[in-house]
């Protein structure tokens, strides 16, 4: 009897050890990107690199205002056709494909969601640069539509079948149309969660540098031109940290800490947006 | 005018049996609802069986019955919910005169309202938007319009004092009764003919279940109304005439006053006396 008490509170105290360490271990990484990118990106953190332009090697300071905005674009491109795409996919899959069909369309946006980011670019680059015989904002915002997609859809569909069917029958009972229901109803009672999945679909693209190579290319002077090569964050850190220069060492790190500001900028705008307009009692 | 006195004269003396004609369309138009021969499945699962059953307009028909004896999918046959689930129906059901499969599903349901066991307002929806999500979503657009419905849809539920100064608060911060009475609103406010309701008062404490039949009984004057209920006592509280399910199959169909007091058979008195069931 005692002999079995003392086993289970210490096999208790060897499991529950276990997964602290394991918690630890999950945190460690995201508190030395934090501590890294804040202690290193820091330095060239100002006012000027988000107005300024990039300066040749040698020259002291600059920013890198090209790339923020370009990002920008690309997200907004990327979005502008990955979000409708992938809501309407998760709305026909939750809603409407409960069928062969529904099943396929599902099982082809795993396998979607499964492809390398590297693979997209490529296809990206044979469908959109080859024909159009140039890199461009628009190549790449197709390539992170593609990207952004499967997640989009997946989380739509779940956050949809997440509402109860009572709501549906109410709005059929009602004399609503079946695809209103599902609009006006169904998806906005879904809509905070689907916001969530939006989010995540925004903040993965928006870390994409692999795909932007054979599309966006990258550009060291001002363009915000959608049918021209253009610059991105992601693509001047892969760029400035793998050069020779210390000085470009250090805005790699400034590029970063301000990608990841831009990240969270978004999501506490979508988390804004997407607030319930009535307090939960 | 002349010409039509003679007429009918002519009629009533000559054919009377004319007369017993237009005497009968009469009654026919008094039915709103008129169930011929229905059988319902669930895939081959026969779950009502050769259901004959006419429902008079601006009356209470309440549909008693053990847990599963299709109550609830004879309610959800008659404005074509059934097939929603996935159910199919053979038969007919006539609305105003005309088959059901005739009209269109979103039509007929504009027609055939429906309020269910759990309150289920819509939860992203202001109580006002709740009342007339069905007008709104069909198109009606016009504001001031709006407000009239709902004010008088609200009034109709006996629920206009109590939400009138927070319209804009959301459906769902309100108690259940309450929501129950909006959910009512919310099915008039489409200005229905039938008024289809699967239990509207289970889910609810014992005074709001009162105010629900209270509301019943006003609302008879401009709806005809179908209520399956499991409590006998609202059975014979709130209509007109009653049909006992059982098994699927309809086993008897009279004046609730007969039904409750009197019943042909004694399957009915076992059940409603609650001997079994």
């Amino acid at each position: 009897m005692e002999f079995n008490l003392l086993r289970r509170k210490v096999n208790n105290y060897v499991i529950l050890s276990l997964t602290f360490i394991a918690a630890a271990i999950t945190v460690l990484p995201l508190l030395f990107i934090f501590y890294y990118t804040i202690s290193k990106g820091i330095t060239y953190l100002s006012l000027d690199f988000f107005i300024n332009m990039p300066k040749p090697v040698g020259e002291v300071g600059g920013g890198m205002a090209n790339a923020i905005v370009g990002t920008l674009i690309l997200i907004g491109i990327g979005s502008a056709i990955g979000l409708p795409v992938g809501i309407m996919t998760g709305i026909y899959l939750a809603d409407f494909g409960r069928n062969k069909l529904g099943k396929v369309v599902g099982f082809l946006t795993d396998v979607l969601s499964g492809i390398p980011s590297i693979v997209v670019g490529v296809v990206a680059y044979t469908l959109v640069v080859i024909p159009m015989r140039h890199f461009s904002a628009f190549a790449g915002g197709i390539a992170l539509a593609i990207l952004m997609i499967p997640t989009i859809t997946r989380t739509t569909e779940e956050m949809i079948k997440l509402v109860p069917d009572s709501f549906r029958e109410a709005g059929l009972a009602l004399g609503i149309p079946k695809w209103k229901t599902s609009v006006n109803i169904v998806l906005r009672s879904a809509w905070k969660g689907i916001a969530t999945g939006i989010l995540l679909g925004l903040a993965r693209v928006a870390g994409e540098t692999a795909p932007l190579l054979f599309t966006a290319l990258g550009n060291r002077f001002w363009s915000t031109k959608i049918f021209q090569p253009i610059a991105s964050l992601t693509v001047y850190i892969y760029d400035y940290a793998k050069s020779p220069f210390s000085e470009w060492n250090q805005q790699a790190w400034t590029a970063s800490l301000v990608l990841i500001i831009l990240i969270s900028l978004i999501s506490l705008l979508f988390k804004f947006l997407t607030r319930s307009k009535y307090k939960s009692r | 005018m002349h010409n039509t006195i003679n007429t009918i004269n002519t009629i009533n003396t000559i054919q009377p049996e004319l007369t017993s004609k237009v005497i009968k369309e009469k009654v026919k138009k008094n039915i709103v609802v008129d169930v011929k021969n229905l059988a319902a499945y669930f895939g081959k699962t026969k779950v009502l069986k050769e259901i004959n059953l006419p429902v008079p307009r601006n009356k209470i028909l309440a549909i008693i019955g053990p847990s599963g004896c299709g109550k609830s999918t004879f309610l959800r046959c008659i404005n074509r919910m059934h097939e929603v689930v996935g159910g199919t129906m053979t038969g007919e059901i006539l609305f105003d005169g005309k088959h059901i499969m005739k009209y269109d599903p979103v039509q007929l349901r504009r027609k055939i309202g429906m309020v269910f066991q759990k309150p289920n307002p819509f939860p992203t929806m202001s109580i006002f938007n709740n009342v007339v999500a069905g007008l709104r979503l069909n198109g009606v657009r016009n504001k001031k319009k709006l407000s009239v419905i709902v004010e008088q849809s609200l009034k109709q539920v006996a629920l206009w004092d109590e939400v009138k100064d927070s319209l804009q608060d959301s459906g769902i911060n309100i108690s259940g009764g309450q929501q129950q009475r909006l959910c009512i609103a919310r099915a008039i406010a489409v200005q229905p003919e039938v008024i289809l309701m699967d239990e509207p008062a289970s889910a609810l404490d014992p005074i709001s279940t009162a105010k629900i039949e209270e509301l019943l009984y006003e609302l008879k004057k401009n709806y005809t109304i179908v209520i399956v209920t499991h409590n006998m006592q609202q059975a014979a509280r709130v209509s007109d005439l009653t049909a006992f399910l059982y098994m699927g199959e309809l086993i008897e169909f009279d004046k609730t006053s007969k039904i409750f007091t009197n019943p042909a058979l004694k399957q009915t008195e076992d059940y409603i006396s609650g001997r079994f069931g």
